[in-house]
């Protein structure tokens, strides 16, 4: 059975309140905050970046489990902001961690589900022996233009998975896509910002497509809302996950663990890693936990996977690297002309 | 001239309609009013759409042909005509139709409206509707519609008693009986309250002031009223076509408060119709943002000039007062597809004198108007309708 041998997540520490994006736009922060449900989002250091969250998150899953990490003979990682068109973040990752060179590394990019598809391909390659052990990492250093709605949520973040056959700390039974062409959000080669169709994000993008995966996943394997005991949807804001899985049979308190959204905003393709991770962060052996990524242009990968005893056995030290919950604490909150700076908004002479 | 009747009537519901394409609406819209009349299709002697920018909105010119095409009715070779005044499109070309039928030239005319908005980004589709105005002495120069009309709304407030709430309270009872259409784009009531805190678009109009960008198709079929009765046990009778025109920019008119084309087409509309005021039970007029419907309300002739808002905050405008206005939601709540919604107001009368209005009925309604704007009022189009 293929599964999840480690994790780890790596947040920056700086955040900004939504009120403070507001008041520079003259826009009123109650409104949005109670429209998304999103109260502060996470902002990297300056000199942080899409590679630098993906090596902290790898580190930390490293951290919880010896693995030789010559025994790792896949990494992919998947963003929509690696900091170069062409040079893979995957062997600056590689590299980092000392699985460098006998493995295969690639970038991947579908809008903010391009970790979970590193992670379904990590997943064949383990089940046809291909490779021991594949690092699936999402992370982000989210883009959101000046006063535009998504820059109230989007932030930066990252989840590394590594993906395995003996003694994993989560069995994934299953997996599944849900994929079709629908423009609903998008950034063309050398635009600095992305850009979106408004409410056509939702029902014809989000909804439609979770909604197809999760069905479909079902469907297979005759299973419905009721035998999870968690549920992890991707989240742009805290109403949609909220309403896709109301909509979906699920409640409240199967999504809580895992709905980090509103004092982390949205870390695009680390979105539904981080809250998976939320949620392994305090599962216990036997959980089920069902998995919904959403990438734009549109697509979902949904997942069920179910914890093992391996989670609470010495071979695995879930404390020797951040949780999710310790991640979030202490942080440091910038104004916006700080915020400006971090993100590399402000451009300096040189 | 002869007498001219509706004799069928059609209507997509309004919103964002992302499933369907430009045609689909049209298709649709023609197929319900088709099967409204019992009629078939090679029938019809002619056709004009009401359309302003498919151009812009979907890049899609020749629409005549198109629609007659996907119609089905390309190999019968009926005369099919586009007309294009902005927003009061539909309007006019509902009055081409009426005018075709009652000089004799044609029998069965179908009218109908299209607009698919959704397809463009919002900047794109505020543009385009700019083209409405006048584009070297307003549209270059910066003025949007929502600011023209912020204008007039500054304007009138300043010379008559009309309050921040009495205008909220034309949204707050076009979104009551928006909520009693299936039609309509927005089925929710709201309050006073929801109006005041929505977002500032131009000082004073808020978006819950403003009518929104909308998808939709309506069709409606006319024929000689002596031949009416061949196809419907109703016909509603039209009782009254008529048209004005004034500047299209703003500033050069007399007063910006008053539509001057509205003043002079509802008046010849009702003297065509020979009728007064107090015969209308019903009016459909044209409420792109709040302040529309408090001067269409007034330059109708329903009341004197700084009345409406009363009449509104008096509930007289209501679906239960004595001159119900906008009982389909008007632009407000139904949507406003620009080409569509002239039609849409034929297709709310229609069914009011018909007595089909289900939850936002007006009993007894025999005699219906519909007021249909171009612009901030360079056309306007009346029709007046009745029961008989």
């Amino acid at each position: 059975m293929v599964g999840i041998i480690t994790y780890g997540v790596y947040i920056p520490r700086y955040r900004i309140k939504v009120e403070e994006i507001a008041r520079v736009w003259g826009a009123n922060a109650k409104d949005i905050s109670g429209g998304l449900g999103v109260f502060e989002k996470s902002v990297p250091d300056m000199d942080e970046d899409t590679a630098t969250i993906a090596v902290e998150a790898a580190r930390n899953a490293l951290a919880r489990r010896m693995v030789d990490p010559e025994d790792i003979g896949a990494v992919y990682v998947g963003s929509e902001s690696h900091p170069y068109a062409v040079k893979p973040t995957a062997c600056t990752v590689g590299e980092a961690i000392g699985a460098t060179p006998n493995m295969t590394a690639a970038d991947y990019e579908f809008a903010c589900k391009a970790g979970t598809a590193g992670i379904q391909t990590c997943m064949g390659l383990v089940k046809s022996k291909m490779i021991t052990y594949g690092l699936a990492v999402g992370s982000d250093v989210a883009q959101g233009a000046p006063s535009d709605a998504l820059e109230y949520t989007a932030a930066a973040g990252g989840a590394a998975y590594l993906i395995g056959r003996d003694n994993p700390i989560a069995t994934i039974h299953h997996t599944c896509s849900f994929t079709t062409d629908t423009p609903d959000f998008w950034r063309r080669e050398g635009q600095d910002y992305p850009r979106h169709g408004g409410r056509f994000t939702g029902d014809p993008g989000y909804f439609k497509h979770v909604e197809g995966a999760t069905h479909l996943l079902f469907n297979q394997l005759g299973k419905s809302a009721k035998d999870y005991e968690y549920a992890v949807f991707h989240q742009p804001n805290a109403k949609f996950p909220q309403k896709v899985a109301k909509e979906l049979g699920f409640k409240p308190e199967q999504i809580k663990p895992g709905l980090v959204v509103p004092w982390l905003g949205n870390t695009y393709s680390g979105s539904s890693p981080i809250g998976l991770a939320a949620t392994l962060d305090i599962a216990k052996p036997g959980d089920r936990i069902f998995v919904a990524s959403f990438g734009s242009g549109a697509g979902s990968d949904a997942f069920d996977i179910e914890v093992t005893d391996v989670i609470d056995s010495e071979t695995f030290q879930r404390n020797a690297a951040p949780s999710v919950e310790q991640s979030l604490k202490n942080p440091i909150y910038l104004d916006y002309a700080q915020y400006a700076r971090h993100k590399g908004k402000i451009v300096m002479q040189s | 001239m002869r007498d001219v009747a509706v004799i069928g009537i059609g209507c997509t519901t309004f919103g964002e309609k992302w499933e369907s394409s430009f045609r689909d609406l049209f298709v649709e819209a023609g197929a319900l009013a088709l099967e409204d009349a019992q009629l078939a299709g090679e029938k019809i002697d002619a056709m004009y759409v009401g359309n302003m920018s498919a151009g812009r909105f979907v890049e899609q010119e020749h629409i005549g042909a198109l629609i007659a095409d996907y119609a089905g009715l390309a190999t019968h070779h009926i005369p099919s005509t586009r007309v294009e005044a902005a927003c009061a499109s539909g309007g006019l070309a509902f009055r081409q139709a009426v005018i075709a039928v009652a000089s004799g030239m044609e029998d069965i005319v179908v009218a109908a409206g299209v607009e698919k908005m959704t397809d463009v980004e919002p900047g794109a589709s505020t543009d385009t509707l700019t083209g409405a105005a006048d584009r070297e002495w307003e549209g270059f120069v910066g003025a949007t519609f929502p600011g023209l009309y912020a204008m007039i709304a500054n304007d009138y407030m300043h010379r008559y008693p009309l309050t921040r709430e009495q205008l909220a309270q034309v949204a707050v009872k076009n979104h009551f009986n928006g909520a009693r259409n299936p039609i309509a784009q927005f089925q929710q009531e709201i309050s006073v309250d929801t109006v005041l805190k929505s977002t500032l678009v131009a000082d004073p109009l808020r978006l819950f002031d403003c009518s929104p960008i909308t998808d939709g198709a309506a069709a409606v079929i006319v024929a000689p009223f002596e031949r009416a009765r061949e196809f419907t046990d109703t016909p509603i009778k039209v009782l009254a076509s008529a048209q004005a025109s004034d500047t299209i920019t703003l500033h050069d008119r007399r007063d910006i408060s008053t539509l001057d084309a509205t003043v002079i087409a509802g008046k010849r509309a009702l003297k065509i119709a020979r009728c007064i005021h107090k015969d209308i039970d019903l009016v459909e007029v044209h409420d792109c943002f709040s302040i529309a419907e408090i001067c269409a309300i007034e330059d109708l002739g329903f009341c004197k000039k700084g009345e409406a808002g009363k009449l509104t905050s008096d509930g007289i405008t209501a679906l239960n007062g004595d001159l119900p206005v906008n009982t389909s939601g008007g632009l407000k709540a139904c949507g406003h597809p620009v080409g569509a919604t002239g039609i849409k107001q034929v297709y709310e009368i229609v069914q009011q004198l018909r007595g089909e209005a289900d939850r936002r009925q007006i009993d007894g309604a025999e005699i219906g108007m519909t007021h249909n704007v171009g612009g901030t009022g360079a056309t306007v189009a009346v029709h007046i309708f009745g029961r008989i």
